[in-house]
């Protein structure tokens, strides 16, 4: 099965011809196509990663270019982590376009939609397949191109167009960071392909500092596609994609790359400490700097984007200290209830036509199905026992204990109490008290938008006992398999039990606090913080970060285009006018010279016989 | 066998060339124009013709070559009065100077 996996990306990749081809006579029978081409992805990865827990790894490579004694290959690769991603993004994928289906009925751009989000997977599935980081790269902007696209769908309004341009440029800036790095490993290497540069690391031919120039230009790329601080402001803004879209893209998928190309290049950072230093720091305060903002959002997609930047933080985080298992566990448990929480809040604005929590409240009643499955994406987020959320961000904390980094062990406690506080005050803030809500007739959504939730919730829900202090930790054993020299062989973090404990409390804790505040009342919502108070403005105001890129950054950027454009009209183009001027002046007197007196021409070409003829005579023959 | 040294002929073929060559650039009506030019052919027939008997390597070729040229300039000849008769009868006139239509 395994020789067969290129195949997982193409499917999409048919949707999308086929959507952009004939689209316009398909419409909304498009969706059709879009979901079987998926599912057969789907199904094709499910066999893959079957077939890849009993086999080794499987890799085919074919000589793309030869440059002087260098080969470019291009193929793809199946090993866990690749396997892996490979199921999650096809499911995921699958899932969303089954939704989109009820979402965007009426949509008119409908086809096109499914167009894209077939683009949009094609890449993502070519990215985690890709064996060398060339492809990798080419995926790896793909992608940004699909998720550009998508946030901009709706193009009429203006927000809309400012995120994609925002998301598509910010994310450059990172990209930017990754090609260098790239191009530096190569120098470096030799090779695109990772077992060769792996191996070239390990021998020792890129010094140290080198190293860590390079993982830490690599981790810029991370950074930029994940949303970390400080390049993690675009991610709020694609919130005005669609909310299909979000689930997806800024939510289980495109957004994870950053963190599988860490994953994927871990061996590299592993032989840097300071990088990995960078990569858990920037990780830490992320996840701490998000959740604070996410507090005290009033728009439910804002406050899951922050969550979502906040979580990848913690993935990051757990890479950094070294948690290989710990970071791409939470990965794929993050992605399946993101993904539910980010459909659940589709269905209810779905349901009532707004994004402002201040407007929803009392719809646990109304929406029978949407609020159970909100509230378990919102449990295993915030980290209650036994479901996913809580297995994978313990195996973090844990990790980040291991490591002996107890700043941010304790940042990472922290959030999580933050976390489970957000969330539930989200939770409350839809499902419970008052209707404050202009739309009388509350209609639940369709059971084409319920049942992707439903498979979402149930993964959400059974996705963490995969890796359990109790119950084995076959994840961690399988991913580690055949790798544990390069990745560190550590299958599974081990702490003391009252790590797992604390973690319990603290987010019971979160949970209680936002029960107290916000369901209950008992407790003013002024208790913790003003709203006119200067702490809470900075918060609602995320940090003034939009602001003071705009007036670092961007006014920066205007001056220097303002002068680069003089530049350009006055210098570049006065030379380019002397030149047009002087072309048509000498052309102007060469069309004089055409009278139509044949006569004359005549003269002109005996002269110019006589001139050869004198030339001739005088240096017989021969120009010196 | 004569007594004309090669030098008359090609000094006669010259003056008969500069000859059409001075009405072809400078005649004003198309008749003496296409008259020099068969007057410029003629001084290249002598020339063959002379150095066909009295060259280095005296042989007939100069002399078959001569007579493509005459049968050519003859073709050239009935072709161009041709066009001159035409152009005269729309145009009423034979002047060179006038016949600048192909400049456009």
């Amino acid at each position: 099965m395994m020789e067969n996996a290129w195949l997982i990306p193409i499917f999409p990749l048919v949707t999308f011809l086929v959507l952009l081809l004939s689209g316009g006579r398909l419409r909304e029978r498009g969706a059709y196509i879009g979901i079987i081409c998926t599912l057969a992805s789907f199904i094709l990865s499910l066999l893959v990663l079957m077939e890849r827990f009993k086999e080794p790894t499987y890799k085919i490579t074919i000589d793309w270019l030869s440059i002087g004694g260098t080969q470019l290959k291009a193929g793809f690769e199946i090993n866990q982590l690749n396997a892996l991603m490979l199921v999650i993004v096809s499911l995921v994928s699958l899932l969303v376009q089954l939704y989109s289906k009820g979402y965007m009925k009426g949509e008119e751009r409908f086809s096109t939609f499914y167009a894209y989000l077939g683009f949009f997977t094609f890449a993502m599935l070519g990215l985690v397949m890709a064996p060398n980081l060339l492809q990798l790269y080419f995926f790896w902007e793909l992608v940004g191109v699909g998720s550009f696209l998508l946030i901009g769908f709706y193009y009429y309004k203006q927000e809309a167009k400012n995120a994609a341009k925002k998301a598509f440029i910010m994310t450059r800036i990172g990209d930017v960071g990754l090609l260098v790095g790239i191009i530096l490993l190569f120098w470096g290497t030799g090779s695109f392909e990772y077992g060769e540069i792996f191996q070239a690391v390990q021998s020792g031919v890129i010094s140290n500092e080198g190293l860590t120039l390079i993982a830490i230009l690599i981790f810029i790329g991370a950074v930029g596609k994940s949303g970390q601080f400080p390049l993690h402001s675009w991610l709020p803004d694609a919130m005005e994609g669609p909310t299909p879209v979000s689930a997806l893209i800024h939510a289980a998928t495109m957004v994870a790359a950053g963190v599988y190309l860490v994953a994927t290049m871990f061996p590299l950072f592993l032989a840097s400490s300071a990088a990995m230093q960078v990569v858990a720091i920037t990780g830490g305060f992320t996840a701490i700097f998000a959740a604070s903002i996410a507090l005290v959002q009033k728009d439910v997609k804002r406050v899951l984007a922050y969550s979502t930047v906040s979580q990848l933080g913690f993935m990051m985080l757990a890479l950094g200290t070294a948690g290989y298992v710990a970071g791409v566990f939470h990965l794929m448990t993050h992605a399946f209830f993101k993904a539910l929480l980010f459909l659940a809040a589709g269905s209810v604005i779905h349901a009532i036509h707004t994004q402002d929590i201040e407007k929803m409240g009392g719809l646990w009643g109304k929406l029978n199905w949407t609020g159970p499955l909100f509230l378990t994406g919102t449990l295993a987020i915030s980290g209650f026992p036994l479901l996913s959320g809580f297995f994978s961000k313990d195996e973090i904390l844990m990790a980040a204990w291991e490591n002996g980094n107890y700043l941010l062990f304790a940042l990472a406690v922290i959030t999580s109490f933050l976390t489970a506080f957000y969330m539930f005050r989200l939770f409350f803030m839809i499902f419970t008290g008052e209707s404050r809500s202009q739309v009388k007739q509350v209609k639940e959504s369709p059971s084409i938008m319920l049942l992707p939730m439903l498979v979402l919730a149930f993964l959400a829900v059974i996705s963490g006992y995969v890796q359990t202090p109790w119950f084995g930790t076959f994840l961690g054993e399988w991913l580690m398999e055949g790798n544990e020299t390069l990745l560190g062989g550590n299958s599974h973090s081990e702490g003391p039990v009252w790590i797992m404990v604390m973690a319990v409390l603290v987010s019971l804790a979160g949970i209680f606090l936002a029960y107290m505040i916000y369901a209950k009342k008992k407790l003013p919502r002024s208790w913790l913080v003003q709203e006119n108070n200067e702490f809470y403005r900075v918060l609602d105001n995320k940090y003034y970060i939009d602001e003071i890129y705009h007036f670092t950054v961007g006014y920066a950027i205007k001056g220097l285009s303002l002068f680069l454009s003089y530049i350009e009209r006055f210098i570049v183009g006065g030379v380019v006018s002397t030149v047009t001027i002087s072309i048509e002046g000498l052309g102007k007197i060469g069309s004089k010279l055409q009278t139509g007196q044949v006569q004359r021409y005549g003269m002109i070409a005996f002269l110019g016989l006589a001139v050869l003829l004198v030339i001739f005579a005088v240096t017989g023959g021969y120009l010196r | 066998m004569t007594g004309v040294p090669l030098s008359a002929y090609l000094v006669l073929a010259l003056v008969l060339f500069c000859i059409g060559l001075y009405g072809a650039l400078t005649k004003r009506n198309a008749v003496i124009v296409l008259i020099s030019i068969e007057l410029m052919l003629n001084a290249a027939n002598i020339n063959l013709v002379a150095f066909s008997k009295l060259g280095v390597t005296p042989s007939i070729t100069g002399q078959v070559f001569s007579l493509f040229t005459i049968t050519i300039a003859a073709a050239e000849a009935a072709v161009g009065l041709a066009i001159l008769m035409s152009l005269y009868r729309n145009r009423k006139t034979v002047n060179v100077d006038e016949m600048d239509i192909m400049k456009h």
